[in-house]
């Protein structure tokens, strides 16, 4: 496959403490990967790194064959990536709609825009002119998502967008997922709840302690596989 | 997978072999000193206490900014208000103002407290602030006082009766004491248990709370403590000014100073204030003269220091060369028993 | 009585330009700047420089021009000085700017002597407006209350309704998120700057056209600024405003009982404000 996102070795650091050890990834066009794994497995670490919120080696990441280790958020998300991050994270003082407004900085062109977007989540159109953090988390979490898209990226990534929310309103969520992924979007996810990682995805990494425990095409892996890799269970050698 | 070999023997070592030095150095100065005014001349002597002032000062506002996480440039309040209370109890009450000068200082830090309930509502640049104004409305109250003398002040009348030569060995004396007493409080503070709680505040208050550390009692202490610093220091100086006017007093000029001297010596460091004193003594000495360009060139001195140096001078020596006089770090040392 | 409050809202008016300035760098960038009086004063001397260059024939134009010079300076200064002093730590920014206050003050002693000055405003300064039988208003002080009403309007307006105001409000929030949408922080601090100078430039020349400046003024402005905006609440500009307001009014009342204690109970209201209220009378509740 012709890889539009690869990381070679990636290694991360919070000043002395590593937390990725060598991550080998890779993504090809339109593919929608899942990485799943256990708490402070480095999951959101990995996302960080590919937007430049922790700072990497030059080389270690390549976007559509350029080296972006390292370089500023900004300049990563004019060349096509997007984070929904972890936590939401959206803008108190804005209202929904500014927060939406605010992911279209980046001034990218593309089929995404505040009409578009309310045509896939409704009720935020309801709420546009309430604050961001005056909805509820799934609402929050629609938002998020939406400020990514703003800015017309190539590349998606999600960070746990079911974090802290109720199992019906995660299923509302992803229900949105086709409609993102319609024109051919590539996508990233970071999951806790794994079966439905396993479902919505085609490949699945897993994480284990800031290292690759398990690679494969989530219609392959058993269970049983993905267990182990997630809890760091060696398997009995013979 | 091999893990490296654990020690089997761990030391927590904080003396180094140049702090012992500096200590056994530190104690024949001052005995060295406090001979002065057997064959020193007493300009000398003046100049020493106005300098023991401002290092005692600064000293305490280290304290209090560099452990206590406090920013603060309104400690002029206490420091006049040690000096108003000393002159109150030597002029009106009749003690001894070499008894006054303690007892001003006390006076300093209980009314700390009171303070402390206003200037604790605010944190950060506004606290710092915030405590001016509070500076501002003791001199205002207390130029408002005739019996002090109102807006241009009053003389200290109860040393009248002793002859210049002891009035200034005794007050040189006393300077000499506040010094010593004053560097020896600081640094046993900061080796103690409570000295690291005040480490674990400023680094992180919320930590610092979960793992038991009393927060709010510890500010108080620290506000209290850096008060009564402020306070011996405003009662020393005008014992040796003999006269105190309100703009004197609380002049928001000795925060000035006292930011300046810590800055360029390195905050949060006890030997910082000491270096940042014996820079400014000098500069004043050889430089002051030149009035406005003197200041100009201190405050840019202060503006480059704190964009470019960040540990201050000497901290700067202290993370290039090791240098450490005052050490309070706990180092830990690895090897056979 | 009802003298002393109109007087106390005219000065109030002026108060909210001192402190307009100040809100808008502690809500974008949490800084506080100590030398915010001494760089209204400088302001105010260089329309008093401007005008004996220019002759003393329109110093409102002086005023004026001194406006985008004020823009860019502060622009600069945030850009390449004071940006370095921000993070998690009061001190850094407090030094530096408390450092550019001593500069300044210096600066002015040399350059123009302690003796106080003034703008000539050709009369404007003791013209006054009949309200009424008894009551006159002076002109000037029409004015400086006119122009802090339409400051802050445009101020609220700009956080409001327009892409920098938004981009204010998001980086104020959350740095990290913001760059990662794309702004580049650096830059949205040093236009907050910027505009606050402009608005410290227009303070300065009022100032001096309404009373004398001396190097040395700068530090008591500053307390007003503040003052004010503690008062009236952190995170809204009619806060401030209202604060000035009260602030104004609370130093008139203290210098109708007597001369002397005009700015003290100034003071003692703010000490006030900050026992029973610390969160100030109108505060912008932060989510």
């Amino acid at each position: 496959m012709t890889a539009l996102l690869t990381t070679h070795g990636l290694q991360a650091f919070y000043g002395d403490a590593q937390a990725l050890f060598g991550i080998d990834f890779a993504l090809a066009a339109s593919e929608l990967v899942a990485i799943i794994g256990a708490n402070g497995a480095g999951k959101s670490t990995f996302l960080k790194s590919l937007t430049g919120l922790v700072r990497v080696p030059r080389e270690a990441i390549r976007f559509r064959g350029e080296p972006i280790g390292g370089l500023p958020p900004g300049e990563i998300v004019r060349r096509g990536l997007a984070l929904v991050p972890e936590g939401r994270r959206l803008f108190p003082s804005l209202s929904v709609e500014e927060n939406l407004l605010m992911g279209a900085t980046a001034g990218r062109p593309g089929p995404w825009n505040l009409q578009r977007l309310y045509a896939l989540f409704p009720i935020l159109a309801e709420k546009r002119r309430q604050p961001g953090t005056s909805l509820s988390g799934g609402q929050q979490q629609m938002v998020a998502l939406g400020r990514a898209l703003m800015s017309n990226p190539d590349v998606l990534l999600c960070d746990e967008l079911s974090l802290g929310l109720a199992p019906v309103v995660i299923r509302e969520i992803y229900a949105a997922m086709p409609g993102i992924t319609a024109e051919g979007m590539t996508v990233v996810i970071v999951e806790q709840d794994v079966t439905m990682a396993r479902q919505v995805s085609r490949r699945v990494y897993c994480f284990q302690e800031g290292r690759v425990s398990l690679e494969g095409l989530s219609a392959d892996l058993t269970r049983e596989q993905i267990a182990q890799a997630y809890f760091g269970i060696e398997a009995a050698h013979a | 997978m091999t893990t490296p070999a654990t020690p089997s023997f761990v030391a927590v070592e904080r003396a180094t072999a140049a702090s012992r030095g500096a200590l056994a150095a530190g104690i024949a100065l001052a005995l060295f000193a406090a001979s002065l005014p057997f064959w020193g001349e007493s300009s000398w002597m003046r100049e020493f206490v106005e300098i023991a002032c401002y290092f005692i000062f600064a000293m305490m506002w280290n304290l209090l900014a560099g452990y206590g996480g406090m920013v603060s440039i309104g400690q002029q309040a206490f420091f006049g208000f040690g000096g108003y209370a000393m002159l109150v109890l030597g002029n009106f009450a009749g003690l001894n103002p070499f008894v006054a000068i303690p007892l001003g200082a006390l006076a300093a830090g209980l009314v700390a407290i009171p303070v402390s309930f206003i200037a604790f509502r605010l944190s950060g640049g506004y606290f710092a602030i915030g405590t001016w104004v509070i500076a501002e409305v003791f001199r205002l109250s207390f130029a408002n006082v005739s019996a002090v003398g109102g807006g241009s002040g009053t003389t200290l009348t109860a040393l009248r009766g002793i002859d210049k030569a002891t009035r200034e060995s005794v007050t040189y004396w006393m300077a000499l004491g506040c010094v010593v007493a004053a560097v020896a409080l600081v640094y046993l503070f900061l080796r103690s248990k409570r000295g690291l709680a005040l480490l674990a505040i400023r680094d992180n208050e919320v930590a610092a709370e979960s793992q038991g550390v009393p927060v709010a009692r510890m500010k108080l202490a620290v506000y209290g403590v850096a008060a009564f610093g402020a306070g011996l220091a405003g009662a020393l100086y005008f014992v040796g000014n003999l006269r105190i006017s309100p703009d004197a007093a609380f002049s928001v000029n000795w925060s000035a100073f006292a930011i300046f001297m810590v800055v360029i010596g390195g905050i949060g460091r006890i030997e910082g204030p000491l270096v940042g004193a014996l820079v400014f003594w000098a500069l004043n000495k050889f430089l002051s003269d030149y009035g406005t360009w003197y200041l100009l060139g201190l405050g840019l001195l202060a503006i480059v220091t704190t964009l470019f140096f960040k540990q201050g001078l000497w901290g700067f020596a202290q993370q290039r060369w090791g240098w450490s006089l005052f050490p309070t770090q706990r180092r830990l040392v690895a090897g056979k028993p | 009585m009802l003298e002393t409050l109109l007087q106390g809202v005219l000065l109030g008016g002026l108060y909210t330009l001192f402190a307009l300035g100040q809100s808008l760098m502690f809500g974008v960038m949490r800084l506080t700047n100590t030398a915010q009086g001494d760089f209204i004063i400088l302001g105010a001397f260089a329309v008093i420089a401007g005008v004996s260059l220019a002759g003393a024939a329109a110093p409102w134009l002086v005023a004026l021009a001194v406006l985008p010079v004020a823009f860019g300076f502060g622009y600069a200064l945030q850009r390449w000085v004071l940006n370095g002093t921000l993070g998690k730590d009061p001190l850094p920014s407090l030094v530096v700017t408390f450092g550019l206050s001593i500069v300044i003050q210096n600066l002015l002693l040399e350059l123009f002597s302690a003796d106080p000055r003034a703008i000539e405003t050709g009369g404007l300064g003791t013209r006054g407006l009949a309200i009424g039988e008894s009551l006159s208003l002076g002109v000037l002080p029409l004015i400086v209350l006119a122009v802090a009403l339409v400051a802050t309007g445009a101020l609220q307006w700009l956080f409001a309704h327009t892409a920098l105001g938004r981009s204010f409000r998001a980086v104020s929030d959350d740095r990290e998120i913001a760059e990662l949408m794309g702004l580049d922080a650096k830059k949205v601090y040093a236009f907050a700057t910027a505009i606050a100078f402009v608005l410290i430039a227009l303070a300065g020349a009022l100032q001096g056209m309404r009373t004398t400046v001396s190097p040395s003024d700068g530090p008591l402005l500053l307390l007003f600024a503040f003052e004010a905006v503690i008062i009236g609440g952190m995170g809204s500009f009619w806060g401030t405003l209202a604060g000035a307001m009260i602030l104004g009014i609370a130093q008139q009342v203290g210098f109708r009982l007597d001369p002397g204690w005009g700015i003290w109970f100034g003071h003692i209201v703010f000490l006030a404000v900050l026992v029973f209220r610390p969160q100030g009378l109108f505060p912008k509740t932060r989510g």
